[in-house]
């Protein structure tokens, strides 16, 4: 494959392929920035992959007190899921359980999508009656009383059909302490796209997964061609100067988003160089035929 | 197309009915025939010929070019497009509008924006009594909807409101938001005695602590409110107001507890 190089990196001429998926978005906010972020955190917790979580969600960006509903510090928080019952399902639970409950915390809509999901409109029941409806300017919020005061939550918030779930790049290092940093550096520069999530730990995913497995009932398993300690035993993807990779997985609102998100994680990486960070970057895809969404590395370089 | 413009010619003789005058009123006569509409309400039976000068034709953008307190249900039931007086309106005016803005440069009368469902109603000078309220008879008053008083409004403000915004700036008179179902009235400026007496849901946002409350009203103390924040900040970014009204963390009182008791009374501290 003719592979190219890009400030002494190798990159694989290879694709990522993506599927759609159903996603939504919330805006939290919190009396200050800590707390906005605990709540989002909180609600975004076990949520890597809907292969054993029911959604992935992360915070796509962090919002200043000039650009939410109410003025405090807020965090926008997406939520992808494979359908839209078990994206309301996960919604409802995770604002209800780490939102809610969050000390000062107030929940609105994120998103303007082509339907919309119920948010305040179920989680108002926990006012037992005492809960008020108020319609400011066209949007509708419910008031809950809690105990330090009031959880204020929009009605309900917009669905989009038009998500992308599966982004996503290997950067492979010579060390574990390089691929780490590169990916580092990758999910830096991924946070500041707007519309984009990278859901795993800190963004990050170590045991990337081939479909299916061996024993029964397995989903997934382990990448056997891209885990260093088999490149003797099986038929290895890695060559002799690789021994960590990492890969960074993206959902994003729209195709153009994941794509955004994949050429500013890439080219963070490239300019961090292969004598800091990953020497080669691949990508992971099940050879085009199951993903509707395809991105071809070579047109993702800055 | 150019505005429908009505002249006042001189102050009319008696009081008039300008309901007929709205966009879907006027849609299906000919334009010629406007002038023989007859808005007189007592024997002399003015014809709109004899009170305005009549110019343009735009039916979803019509003018009152001169008022009088003699003037009512100016745009009743408008259900879109924008009608404007300039000067004082009558009573009931924007009665039962359902969309679009009526615009009063002046004083209105009493049940201004009655009934309202819906749309835009700003009155720059004062408005009388019973603001958005109900007519005899009639279960509920203001039922969504805008409408903005600049100047001061009269007694029983938004009484029985089930939904929408009232603001009041400078000042109310007495039992302002008596009765109210729900919805929110703002008074900044002052309000009258008693405000929310026998309401059952709704908000009312004054500038100040009222001067009296009902003893059936009780204090809920003033934890920090969210909803303080976004309706302060709805209310500058409508240009209602320039500044918050309520702060962060405003006073409340819930009542009124002779009846439902589900609603409340919020000023800041």
């Amino acid at each position: 494959m003719p592979n190219v190089s890009v400030n002494g990196i190798v990159i694989d001429d290879t694709f990522a392929e993506a599927f759609g998926m159903r996603a939504t978005a919330i805006i939290i906010t919190a009396p200050n920035r800590k707390w906005a972020r605990q709540a989002a955190v909180t609600m975004t917790g076990f949520a890597t992959s809907v292969i054993g979580c029911g959604c992935e969600a992360a915070i796509d960006v962090e919002l200043p007190p000039s650009a939410t509903p109410d003025g405090r510090p807020g965090c926008r928080v997406m939520i992808f899921a494979m359908g839209t019952d078990e994206l309301q399902k996960q919604l409802l639970n995770r604002v209800g359980q780490c939102v809610l409950t969050s000390p000062g915390s107030a929940c609105f809509a994120g998103l303007e999508g082509s339907a919309a999901l119920k948010l305040g409109s179920a989680l108002r029941y926990f006012g037992d009656g005492w809960q008020i409806s108020k319609k400011i300017g066209g949007r509708h919020f419910w008031r809950v009383p809690v105990m330090d005061g009031e959880f204020l939550c929009e009605a309900t918030t917009g669905l989009t059909k038009a998500a992308v779930g599966g982004g996503n790049f290997f950067v492979m290092a010579e060390t574990s302490a390089r691929a780490l940093l590169a990916a580092e550096v990758a999910v830096a520069a991924i946070g500041l796209v707007p519309g984009a999530i990278v859901p795993f730990p800190g963004g990050i995913a170590r045991s990337g997964s081939k479909i299916g497995g061996k024993y029964k009932g397995m989903i997934a398993s382990a990448n056997e061609a891209y885990a260093p300690t088999l490149r003797g035993v099986v038929r290895s993807e890695l060559g002799a100067d690789i021994n960590a990779v990492l890969e960074i997985v993206i959902d994003g609102e729209t195709n153009d988003a994941v794509a955004a998100a994949m050429r500013a994680g890439i080219k963070a990486v490239i300019e961090l160089g292969p004598k800091r960070g990953a020497v080669r970057i691949s990508a992971g895809n099940y050879g085009g035929k199951l993903g509707k969404f395809i991105y071809s590395l070579k047109d993702m370089l800055p | 197309m150019k505005a429908l413009t009505f002249t006042l010619v001189a102050e009319p003789p008696e009081r008039l009915d300008l309901s007929l005058l709205t966009a879907e009123r006027l849609a299906g006569i000919e334009r010629r025939d406007f002038e023989k509409i007859r808005i007189g309400m007592s024997k002399h039976g003015s014809k709109v010929g004899d009170i305005f000068r009549v110019a343009g034709n735009n039916l979803l953008d019509v003018v009152f070019e001169g008022g009088s307190a003699r003037l009512d249900r100016v745009a009743e039931g408008m259900r879109g497009g924008s009608v404007r007086v300039v000067g004082d309106a009558g009573a009931q005016a924007g009665r039962a509008m359902r969309g679009g803005t009526l615009t009063i440069e002046g004083n209105a009368g009493p049940h201004a924006g009655s009934g309202m469902r819906g749309g835009r109603l700003e009155i720059t000078g004062n408005a009388g009594d019973h603001l958005g309220g109900p007519l005899a008879g009639e279960l509920a008053g203001m039922n969504g909807g805008v409408l903005i008083v600049r100047g001061k409004a009269g007694a029983f403000a938004a009484d029985r409101m089930r939904r929408g915004l009232i603001a009041v700036l400078k000042g109310s008179g007495d039992h302002p938001g008596s009765r109210m179902i729900a919805g929110t009235l703002v008074v900044a400026g002052g309000a009258g005695e008693m405000p929310g007496y026998l309401m059952r849901r709704g908000s009312i946002l004054l500038d100040r602590a009222p001067k009296s409350l009902s003893p059936s009203f009780v204090e809920c103390g003033a934890p920090e409110s969210v909803f303080a924040a976004l309706i302060d900040r709805h209310l500058i970014a409508e240009g209602i107001l320039k500044r918050p009204l309520l702060g962060n963390a405003p006073q409340r009182y819930g009542g009124d507890n002779a009846v439902l008791g589900m609603g409340e009374v919020l000023f800041p501290r």
